[in-house]
């Protein structure tokens, strides 16, 4: 795993992908439970999806409401994150916020597995000419910087919408994507129970489906929450560049790019759509850290 | 090697090429006539005619790349039609500032990463390894412009430290280190990001080292612990930690335009959001142009001394 300096080219903009933990705390980590740790984050993560879903049934402020006559009201009773700078309740618009978190999240991981996924498999499992054909198309695109090429593509396709966003996000995505499945299932697909298949004339299509998708799934969970982690980072600072989804709607990124104005005056702001966007984060990469670790069933640490 | 890298430089080519088409063809995302998204309805016939020759938009749609591409082989990315000045001056103008924000952050960066990462990889999972550790991972989820705006929040508002907060940029020829001042936090920012992938790289890159037999052969001959670290250790490691610098240059790029963007720093950053806010295409196109080739070469250049660091990455 670490005598390939290429896999830390997994993301580039980002570096989030570069968790590469040595080799030798992996060993004896297998064996152990998940920990309280990992379980308050799933929790977290939990509640963060369940607000966002939930939002319009929870008795909530709105988050849209200008309140005039409580402007910049600091974090209290009637308004527990206090209020922004149009009298505007920060505790509803954080939570409102975390809809458009989530949404890129899943949204642009769907579009950036359902491609990059299988062509990544096909192109590990095939190998020859589709193999090499994929890998350097994806290689040419990865080369580019995924946040430049979004924030060209948003910049000059108008106007911009949370459904454009995904798209544009997702397909960013896809050949990150792809290079991590390709790399999990070439180490998969080398192993002598598939070779015992495709001797037993197993067909093409249950080798993929049940000897290699059950074996590369763990990995493939554990890149999916970093991902969404890394496409929610890449969200937010769309938005805080003013290129996401449009005020008055909430969302974290947009919340920091507005409290820009009032720093002064009102750090609460800022404080609170940072809190949650940085705690979101930090639980997404956590669990698919501790998932990756876990699972991590290779000879590389024999 | 010589085969390697003339396969990486077509490599290159071909993606310059694909670069510039992807560029190109951004203008024909705008919803609408080109010419009058770009210059408004009110446009004089002037005006239409020097955007014409620019683009070659009375052409087929291959000729209008090759008219577009051919001016800017040339240097002449066009004349912004909202400011009047040409946008290869203006790119020309704020690339320095985004090159020296840049440098000032990787400089940081190694100074910090390199003795900690050996620091750490001394006694893996040691108390420090753990405290960095776990400290490196919470920062690896705090992105850029959070960081920024809480610098922001305690350096220049709270603390009141002078040419730090928004809209104070002073110019590098007016004042040296009034210059250094205002791009301080900007650098500390940047550095972060770099700090924590640098540091894991080779923190976990060191400890796999360690474990070679020329280490274990250079102990026994009682060489010092200091010594065979740098010597012994951080030489073939320092393959990967070149390798992360490499694909963090775009990483910085964008972090470098967030940071301009809340600070009004003009680099390419502050221009790129300004020109998207006032519907400047022509500079948009130009600098998304100029950043992506320049990131894609500096690669490029990356690779190439990569490998002359280690030959045998070329060989395999």
């Amino acid at each position: 795993m670490n005598d390939d300096p290429s896999l830390a080219g997994e993301l580039p903009g980002q570096g989030l992908f570069l968790i590469q933990e040595a080799t030798h705390v992996e060993a004896h980590e297998r064996s152990e439970p998940l920990g309280v740790l990992f379980w308050t984050c799933v929790g977290w993560i939990v509640l963060n999806v369940l607000g966002a879903i939930f939002a319009n049934a929870l008795p909530l402020k709105s988050a849209l409401f200008q309140d005039y006559n409580n402007i910049n009201v600091g974090p209290g009773w009637h308004h527990l994150f206090g209020t922004d700078d149009l009298g505007r309740d920060i505790f509803s618009r954080v939570v409102f916020g975390s809809r458009v978190s989530v949404a890129v999240g899943v949204g642009a991981m769907i579009i950036g597995f359902g491609i990059g996924a299988p062509l990544g498999m096909l192109a590990a499992y095939k190998r020859g000419r589709f193999d090499s054909i994929f890998t350097t198309i994806m290689y040419v695109l990865l080369a580019f910087p995924a946040i430049i090429a979004t924030i060209a593509v948003l910049s000059f396709w108008t106007p911009r919408a949370l459904l454009k966003i995904i798209i544009v996000i997702g397909l960013a995505s896809v050949p990150l994507v792809y290079r991590v499945i390709r790399t999990a299932t070439l180490n998969v697909a080398t192993k002598d129970y598939v070779i015992a298949a495709k001797v037993q004339g197993a067909t093409d299509r249950r080798i993929l489906i049940k000897e290699l998708l059950p074996n590369i799934a763990p990995i493939g969970v554990s890149f999916l929450l970093i991902g969404i982690a890394t496409v929610i980072t890449l969200e937010g600072a769309l938005a805080f560049l003013g290129l996401s989804v449009n005020p008055p709607t909430p969302s974290w990124g947009n919340m920091i790019n507005e409290s820009r104005t009032v720093l002064a005056q009102n750090p609460w702001l800022v404080i609170f759509p940072s809190a949650a966007l940085c705690l979101f984060l930090l639980c997404l990469n956590f669990i698919g850290d501790r998932l990756r670790t876990h699972y991590d069933v290779t000879e590389v640490k024999l | 090697m010589l085969k390697y890298v003339t396969r990486r430089l077509a490599l290159l080519i071909g993606i310059v090429f694909i670069i510039s088409v992807g560029s190109f063809y951004l203008i024909h995302l705008l919803p609408g006539d080109p010419a009058v998204v770009i210059l408004g309805t009110g446009a004089s016939p002037a005006a239409k005619a020097a955007l014409f020759a620019q683009l070659g938009l009375d052409k087929p749609i291959y000729l209008q790349y090759f008219t577009w591409i051919g001016n800017v082989v040339r240097g002449n990315m066009g004349t912004s039609f909202i400011s009047q000045s040409s946008v290869a001056g203006t790119i020309r103008a704020a690339l320095p500032i985004d090159l020296e924000i840049i440098v000032l952050s990787q400089i940081l960066a190694f100074i910090f990463a390199i003795p900690m990462a050996m620091r750490s990889a001394r006694k893996p999972d040691g108390v420090i390894d753990r405290i960095l550790g776990a400290s490196s991972f919470t920062l690896l989820s705090v992105p850029p412009f959070i960081i920024i705006v809480l610098l922001v929040l305690i350096v220049s508002i709270k603390l009141g430290i002078p040419h730090t907060g928004p809209s104070s940029y002073v110019t590098l020829a007016s004042d040296p280190v009034g210059n250094l001042e205002s791009l301080a936090l900007p650098a500390i920012t940047l550095a972060t990001g770099s700090f924590v992938v640098y540091y894991r790289v080779l923190r976990s890159d060191l400890i796999a080292t360690l474990q070679e037999e020329f280490i274990t052969m250079a102990r026994s001959k009682g060489i010092s612990q200091r010594r065979i670290m740098w010597r012994h250790a951080f030489r073939p490691s320092s393959v990967a930690l070149l390798g992360a610098a490499s694909v963090n240059i775009g990483g910085l790029l964008a972090s470098g335009f967030v940071v301009q963007y809340l600070l009004a720093i003009p680099g390419l950053g502050y221009t790129l959001i300004s020109a998207i806010n006032m519907s400047d295409f022509l500079l948009v196109q130009g600098i998304v142009l100029t950043v992506s080739v320049g990131v894609v070469v500096i690669n490029f250049l990356f690779d190439f001394i990569i490998n002359i660091v280690d030959p045998r990455i070329s060989r395999e």
